[in-house]
């Protein structure tokens, strides 16, 4: 075991692991991230917790994280390369380890253009792939960076992301598998609607062997709205709606109903995708209809391990 | 080597003259020239500007390259009409203003602000290439500098952001990293990306502090 997490857990076994989104709020409230946490404790194994997700301000996910640490859910802490420089995101390595925190995903962070905070300076100190190396480097070498010690132990399950859907095609296999070089634990995906390219990248994904190397979960975010359907497909770059789900949507009598039925029918077609071990879904304000999926997709109870 | 520069609102440079009554201006022939921010027509066009809030023109000029030493030569040769002069507007890049500021004895004012090194990519449209980062990367990346040209600087590219060509930031901007993969595609050399390119030594950018050569 490489941090001991539930959610390594859960993978190493074999079993399919489930994972969500709370995305934390744009105040100092603890009772939002402690809803979602109650709301989510029993339908899955561990829970994402953004990182300014968007570029805009919000409640930092180690605070996040450590909120939900204290319900006893497993977080998942996010951390962006855009706001942190290689010394603030190696002390946050170590005071999340500090507080428990296992899990950490590794990303890049979106640009902050379009964040409330278009003036600032970024830093993209080092990039999402030398972050993994990062975090690597502080877990099995117990080296900083620089090269000097890190007194103790630094247990941790590292995470990245994963766009099938980005161009070019063929280079995203080629991109995972420079994450997996740098020592990724596991993947979680961007939103899958597209099965079929889904499954076509996972093919290629398997053909390379890197499905045995690092634990591959599928992105889901579930639609509740056709204009929410529409945005995700003209404005949330990376992402591709099929038009087969956006007219669903269009027909649909109740719009809710039809997205979370969607959702399931994803799930279960990526569940036999060979080399998917779980599913990660992103429910971005509409947390309330994971229970139910998750149940109705027949992935309860998760297991205590 | 060209300077990227664009004119500064003129409630900024009304700001920066403050009380000064009397106004000389320099223009830059070179790089200000070729942007329009700087060559003859936008130095009249700014005395006329300078004129309507009241204040007067000493005098002007166009330095044939502003960062130059020579600037000096052409300083002394307008030395009485600068004399004459509160302060000295520079529509030249910040180097210009620099040079100009090394010369002179009075408050030295900026009238544009200085983007990027860049060059005309179409006629009228100007692109960044080059950050001056101190440790060259280009012959891993096609000749297509990463730093500059994508919006992260990623060293390992392209994110997941990269939809058909383009950057998620615009519409309008290429990604670089799919510009760098054509490229190596083209020249066989897609291999490359698949090494990883190690995490970088910023010291001898800017972020080292000043930077200086001694030969
Ligand atoms: S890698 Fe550095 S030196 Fe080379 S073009 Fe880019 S910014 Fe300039
Ligand atoms: S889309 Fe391309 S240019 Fe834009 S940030 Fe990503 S890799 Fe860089």
């Amino acid at each position: 075991m490489k941090a001991g997490t539930n959610l390594e857990k859960i993978l190493e076994s074999g079993r399919f692991a489930v994972t969500a989104e709370a995305g934390p709020p744009k105040g100092a409230s603890a009772a939002v991230i402690q809803r979602k946490g109650e709301l989510l404790r029993h339908c899955c194994d561990a829970v994402n917790v953004t990182d300014n997700q968007t570029a805009i301000v919000r409640m930092s996910s180690l605070a996040g994280c450590v909120l939900l640490k204290q319900l006893g859910v497993e977080p998942v802490m996010q951390m962006v390369c855009r706001d942190k420089n290689r010394i603030a995101i190696q002390s946050d390595v170590l005071g999340a380890v500090a507080l428990g925190i296992g899990n950490i995903l590794c990303l890049s962070g979106d640009h902050q253009k379009f964040g409330n905070h278009p003036t600032a300076k970024n830093v993209f100190d080092i990039d999402s792939i030398q972050l993994i190396q990062t975090l690597k480097n502080m877990r099995d070498e117990k080296k900083f960076l620089c090269g000097e010690d890190i007194s103790g132990e630094v247990p941790l399950f590292i995470g990245a992301a994963a766009n099938p859907y980005a161009d070019p095609f063929e280079f995203r296999v080629v991109r995972l598998a420079k994450k997996v070089k740098a020592g990724v634990d596991f993947i979680q995906t961007q939103a899958v609607y597209d099965v079929a390219k889904f499954a076509r990248w996972m093919e290629m994904v398997t053909e390379r062997g890197l499905d045995k190397e690092v634990h591959i979960l599928a992105g889901l975010i579930p639609i509740r709205s056709v204009g929410m359907a529409r945005y995700m497909r003209d404005y949330v770059s990376g992402v591709s709606v099929p038009d087969e789900i956006l007219t669903r949507m269009e027909q649909a009598k109740d719009a809710k109903e039809e997205g979370a039925r969607i959702i399931l029918e994803i799930i279960e077609q990526v569940k036999e995708i060979p080399g998917v071990h779980g599913v990660h879904i992103m429910a971005v304000g509409w947390e309330d209809v994971i229970p139910q999926v998750v149940e109705q997709a027949g992935l309860l109870p998760r297991p205590v391990l | 080597m060209k300077t990227i520069t664009e004119q500064k609102p003129f409630d900024e440079i009304k700001a920066a003259l403050g009380e000064a009554e009397k106004v000389y201006l320099v223009g830059c022939g070179t790089c200000a020239t070729m942007c329009h921010t700087g060559g003859k027509s936008e130095l009249l066009g700014m005395k006329d500007k300078v004129e309507t809030i009241g204040k007067k023109v000493t005098g002007w000029m166009v330095i044939p390259t502003a960062c130059d030493e020579l600037t000096r030569d052409a300083l002394i040769e307008s030395a009485e009409d600068i004399e004459a002069a509160d302060c000295i507007l520079v529509m030249a890049c910040a180097f210009g203003v620099q040079t100009v500021t090394l010369y002179l004895n009075k408050p030295v004012y900026p009238a544009l602000n200085t983007l990027f090194i860049g060059r005309e990519e179409s006629p009228g449209c100007f692109t960044e290439v080059c950050m001056q980062c101190g440790s060259c990367v280009l012959a891993k990346t096609a000749g297509i500098c990463p730093l500059v040209r994508c919006a992260k600087s990623l060293l390992n590219g392209p994110c997941g952001g990269s939809v058909d060509g383009k950057c998620e930031i615009s519409p309008d901007t290429s990604c670089a990293w799919q510009l760098i993969y054509d490229r190596l595609a083209a020249q066989g050399q897609l291999d490359k990306l698949e090494e990883i390119e190690p995490i970088k030594d910023w010291s001898t950018s800017q972020s080292g502090g000043p930077r200086k050569v001694t030969l």
